[in-house]
């Protein structure tokens, strides 16, 4: 039964990709449709004749872009293995050669021929010049370069990769190439721009000008003067941290070895950096110490002296870096102190080591690598945040604002904003990569798959005293901090008009009505609604895009995995102002032209929270028995209807959480956004930094607040719809994401 | 009387040289040659990474050979994936789809064999049937015990009617007193329903109990193929006399031969026994604990280091000129002291000659 069912069947991905080529060549526009992906308006508008939406068949036709036409030839070429069966080396030789040729020639010809014919001059050397252009690719060749894709990789399954997998192999395929387009494309193409020189050849000595420009590297600071804004980065992550790792294996200590009574309050903590867009701290350090701040203020009146300036540099950014991040040393740390096993405590005990040698020689010493990772955690958060030092920085630069400045300021110099991406990226990339050794070869995981009966113990004195004081301090701090956001929202002007008032409420949040009926005239909500809208457009694509890539690296063998791992998780390393400038830097041109389109904010989206998805995948499926795939393989499922029907509904946990998370995180990105924002697409938090930078500091943090509640709703309905889910079924497979 | 709705398909599996090598040089099975035959339960067994579980894999198709071919029935399947192999496997740790219920778990490979759903149903249920899980069809696996677990698993492999069915493992999971009752399950249905059955364990006993036939396999390579009684009265080498049921190896010298008879010496101890084709020379003997007669008769002497009672039978620890040895005697009522000396004698039938090491 089984071997009549799967033999001599035809192929239906191979139909799909055929038809769907020649749709994408026949019938669609092959160029981009100025109004967006989702307006139809081209349908009337002298379609498909008219030059600007014309399917690539007509523009041959009619005797235009005769470059496109040798595409024909990979698209006539499979027709003639439809009827092939998948063994014969024919069928893997046609499909194979037609897809690489079809997607070469894509590549080549987007690159070689834009807005001012061929883009190099050699080519303009070798063929004359062309007389035509073209814009950036649109539904047409988004749809064939897909197919060419997808039939290339159906052409090397049929050879035998990975088993003849069509669906993995077409996974694989899939990641590797919108992985090169969306995240090594854009890097490469912006290290590139660091060598240009003003009248466009390219030189070294413009690089190196730029690269040990005083204004990266200079020692100032040491005779009072300013230092280089390379050195200030790295001085300030090394110190973040330090800070953000002590802090949170202070709170960790309190949670897991004391008796301490409020331990859910202290891990409800950790949602906050999730749902604080980066700079509102930077806002509510302003409203405390700022110059006119209420304890500025205080402490200038009770000693009489003028108000300083002193949280603006680096001791502002400092603190409020340390603030945000605690949390995520916090969350890191928590995991390894639990994993430290309470057998081994309870061992060195038994040898007769009191509390403090026990934890002295043991726990601490077996913490040492979690220490690390926290601590690089918190060094590449503190490089790539752009929102605090933007906020609070003063004459402080870092790396992240100065390329923005270099990209937006007056002195637009592309140039140099590659060089400094370039050298941001190369700090947070080592210290990427130093995590990495240092967990590699160091695992001191202590948990094992037998159950501890052990209980952890509990701190030593002369540890748990400071530890309960500085956890105290630092937790009433962040209280009182969160407290001034709240506040602050209500208060007229903070520090000349102190005056409970709705009024930034009614300015961003204002519903009136017209004769159109309900008419949201708040000045936030336009802002408000783009941002829901593309984050919600992001989330499930980077759900998507996560699970299939953890399916792949922790269920399918294939050769060069650890590139394919290393590839796909370094977007965690590429800070978000890097990705900014890069892809508007490479995106604004032909073949890929999405610059000031929603598209390019959902792209930078999903590359930027991917690891995310990834990790939660990868988390959750590896608790899932790899016996479950195997015997569902054998049960005469394919490796898709295995991830449909298995894998995916026992990830519901992983998939709901990974949804939500990437919706929050692209409802509070800022670095890479505030590139890539334009008049039509506006986000909330580039919305909020241009009010900050106008003073207007009441809406700025009313609209933060109102943000910190969305989210705060949205992740509280994650915890209740996770919950369900595990209760409702029961079972030991069911994980907590 | 069970309606019998399953239906035999059971096929031969041939292994032709095959190998398969991890990475670079990890060699988990190494030149293999194996017949199995249609309708018989083979086992695999051996100690813990001999390559016995990869075996099985690369007849599931969940491993690919390094090289060489493996036939199914006469249709060459060794290019093609799990998926598209009719063989079905029972998993060590049953790897239930703890999502569905045990109705849907059986069902689960009908409905990718292109069985309509009112057909694929009545199929699993007397699939159920079969295993004595009628009316279990609405639990989830996680409201079943152990061994209900277990008879799901072989019900969803079951049903699917496979040329070859594959087991590994499948009992480690039970506790010692379910094992027995589900081996002799397993057995049964097999023979009821005269399936191809390849079954993997590293317990020599279920393998005895359960096979038609063993593959003793060791360090990538098999040591001896047999039936179970071949195999425990015949071994061919010292690890195969010693991993199935225990054998003293009792180093020993062949001088003479007569026909088909050897007659060995051990100290100056004669003994006669089949030569199987040794040469005169030195050579080992593999006799088992309850074939040695202690106290009378000729033998060579030895010290009795420990004597222990066990209840049923007294267990003795001999230290004698070569090493010790150890022997079982049925005679509690007299037992022999700790440090006398005492001539040891094998009894008529049960010694084996094998190679030297």
């Amino acid at each position: 039964m089984r071997r009549a069912a799967t033999e001599e069947r035809t192929h239906p991905a191979l139909i799909l990709w055929i038809v769907a080529g020649w749709v994408g060549y026949v019938l669609l526009p092959w160029y981009g449709v100025e109004d967006g992906l989702l307006r139809l308006g081209w349908l009337v508008d002298g379609y498909p004749l008219d030059d600007d939406y014309a399917p690539a068949a007509f523009l041959i036709a009619q005797g235009n872009k005769l470059w496109l036409a040798p595409l024909l030839l990979p698209l006539i070429a499979p027709l003639f293995v439809v009827g092939c069966s998948k063994s014969d080396p024919r069928y893997s030789i046609v499909l194979t050669v037609a897809g690489s040729f079809g997607c070469a020639w894509l590549v080549a010809q987007g690159l070689g021929i834009g807005i001012r014919g061929f883009s190099y001059h050699w080519l303009n050397e070798l063929f004359g010049n062309l007389g035509d252009r073209q814009f950036g690719m649109g539904y047409g060749a988004l749809i064939v370069a897909a197919s060419f894709l997808f039939l290339f990789t159906q052409g090397i399954a049929a050879r035998g990769a990975v088993n003849g997998d069509v669906f993995v192999v077409s996974a694989i395929g899939g990641v590797i190439v919108i992985v090169a387009i969306f995240v090594f494309f854009p890097i490469g193409h912006m290290l590139f721009n660091a060598f240009v020189t003003d009248e466009g050849g390219y030189s070294l000595t413009t690089f190196a000008a730029k690269f040990f420009d005083d204004r990266l590297w200079g020692l100032g600071c040491l005779w009072g003067a300013r230092c280089g804004a390379a050195l200030n980065s790295l001085f300030l992550a090394v110190l973040v941290g330090a800070s953000t790792t002590a802090l949170g294996l202070t709170f960790a200590l309190v949670v897991t070895r004391s008796g301490f009574r409020f331990k859910p309050a202290l891990r409800a903590l950790t949602v906050l950096p999730i749902i604080t867009p980066p700079f509102v701290i930077g806002l509510a350090l302003i409203l405390l110490f700022g110059l006119s701040g209420t304890v500025t203020v205080t402490v200038a009146d009770f000693f009489g002296g003028q108000p300083t300036r002193w949280l603006y540099g680096l001791p502002g950014v400092l603190i409020a870096q340390t603030l945000a991040f605690t949390p995520i040393a916090f969350l890191v740390l928590i995991g390894v102190v639990e994993g430290v096993s309470p057998s081994m405590e309870e061992a060195a005990q038994t040898l007769r080591a009191s509390n403090w040698q026990t934890f002295k020689t043991v726990s601490l010493p077996l913490m040492r690598p979690g220490l690390a990772n926290a601590f690089l955690l918190g060094f590449i958060e503190s490089m790539a945040d752009f929102g605090n030092p933007l906020v609070l920085g003063g004459n402080f630069d870092v790396l992240s604002t100065e390329i923005f400045f270099a990209i937006v300021g007056a002195q637009y110099d592309q140039g140099r904003a590659a060089v400094l991406a370039m050298v941001l990226l190369c700090f947070t990339l080592s210290a990427f990569y130093l995590q990495r050794v240092w967990l590699g070869k160091k695992s001191y995981t202590t948990v094992t798959g037998k159950g501890d009966a052990g209980v952890h113990p509990l701190m030593p004195r002369r540890l748990a005293i400071p530890v309960f004081v500085i956890a105290g301090i630092w937790g009433a701090f962040t209280i009182i901090v969160y407290g001034m956001i709240i506040y602050g929202s209500f208060v007229e002007l903070w520090g000349v008009r102190n005056t409970l008032t709705f009024k930034h409420y009614v300015t961003a949040f204002s519903i009136g009505f017209n004769e159109h009926g309900l008419h949201w005239s708040g000045s936030a909500w336009d802002s408000f609604w783009t941002t829901i809208y593309i984050a919600a457009v992001a989330a499930p694509l980077t759900a998507a895009v996560g699970l299939v890539t953890a399916y792949l690296l922790t269920r399918q063998t294939f050769v060069g995995k650890g590139a394919f791992e290393f590839g796909t998780m370094l977007s965690f390393a590429i800070p978000g102002t890097v990705i900014g400038v890069s892809y508007i830097l490479a995106f604004n041109v032909p073949p890929i032209e999405i610059t000031g389109t929603g598209i390019i904010l959902v792209i930078s989206f999903i590359f930027r929270n991917m690891p995310v998805g990834v990790r939660a995948g990868i988390a959750s499926m590896s608790q899932l028995d790899k016996s479950l795939d195997e015997s569902s393989l054998t049960l005469g499922a394919n490796s898709w209807q295995t991830f449909r029907r298995v894998i995916l509904p026992l990830l519901r946990p992983a998939i709901l959480a990974a949804l939500v998370f990437s919706f929050v995180r692209a409802m509070t990105a800022i670095s890479a956004v505030i590139f890539l924002v334009s008049a039509e697409y506006d986000m909330a938090t580039s919305y909020i930094i241009g009010r900050v930078e106008n003073n207007d500091y009441g809406l700025a943090i009313a609209y933060s607040t109102t943000l910190i509640f969305v989210m705060l709703a949205t992740v509280a309905i994650l915890q209740i719809l996770v919950g369900r889910i595990q209760i409702g079924r029961r079972t030991h497979f069911a994980t907590g994401a | 009387m069970v309606q019998m709705k399953i239906s035999n398909k059971a096929a031969p599996v041939n292994f032709v040289g095959v190998s398969k090598v991890f990475g670079r040089n990890v060699v988990a099975v190494d030149d293999i040659n194996l017949t199995v035959e249609a309708g018989k339960l083979v086992t695999l067994l051996g100690p813990s990474g001999c390559g016995k579980t990869t075996t099985l894999r690369m007849i599931a198709g969940l491993e690919m050979v390094t090289s060489g071919q493996i036939l199914i029935g006469d249709k060459d399947v060794t290019k093609l994936p799990a998926t598209d192999r009719d063989v079905s496997m029972v998993f060590q740790s049953y790897a239930l789809f703890p999502h569905m219920s045990v109705l849907e778990n059986v069902s689960y490979g009908l409905g990718f064999s292109g069985f309509p759903k009112p057909e694929a149903r009545a199929r699993a249920v007397a699939g159920l049937e079969l295993v004595g899980l009628k009316g279990y069809d609405g639990r989830l696996p996680s409201e079943l015990s152990g061994g209900q677990q277990q008879r799901v698993a072989v019900a969803r492999a079951l049903v699917l009617e496979p040329q070859v069915l594959l087991f590994d493992e499948p009992l480690s999971n039970l506790d010692a007193k379910l094992r027995r009752q589900v081996r002799e399950d397993i057995r049964a249905i097999q023979q009821d329903l005269g399936l191809t059955v390849v079954y993997v364990t590293h317990d020599q006993e279920e393998a005895l109990a359960v096979s038609d036939e063993i593959v003793v396999m060791r360090d990538a390579r098999i040591a001896q193929v047999g039936t179970p009684r071949e195999l425990y009265d015949a071994p061919v080498d010292s690890f195969v006399a010693d991993f199935i049921g225990e054998a003293n190896l009792i180093p020993c010298e062949v001088v003479a031969i007569v026909g088909d008879t050897a007659e060995v010496a051990v100290d100056n101890y004669r003994y006669r026994l089949a030569s199987r084709g040794l040469p005169t020379g030195p050579a080992q003997l593999a006799v088992r604990p309850a074939r040695i007669m202690l106290g009378e008769c000729e033998g060579f002497d030895a010290t009795i280091a420990k004597a222990t009672y066990v209840g049923v039978r007294m267990e003795y620890s001999l230290q004698t000129s070569f090493g010790s040895i150890f022997a079982v005697l049925d005679d509690v009522a007299h037992p022999l002291k700790a440090n006398s000396r005492v001539k040891v004698g094998f009894k008529q039938t049960g010694p084996v000659l094998i190679p030297p090491n």
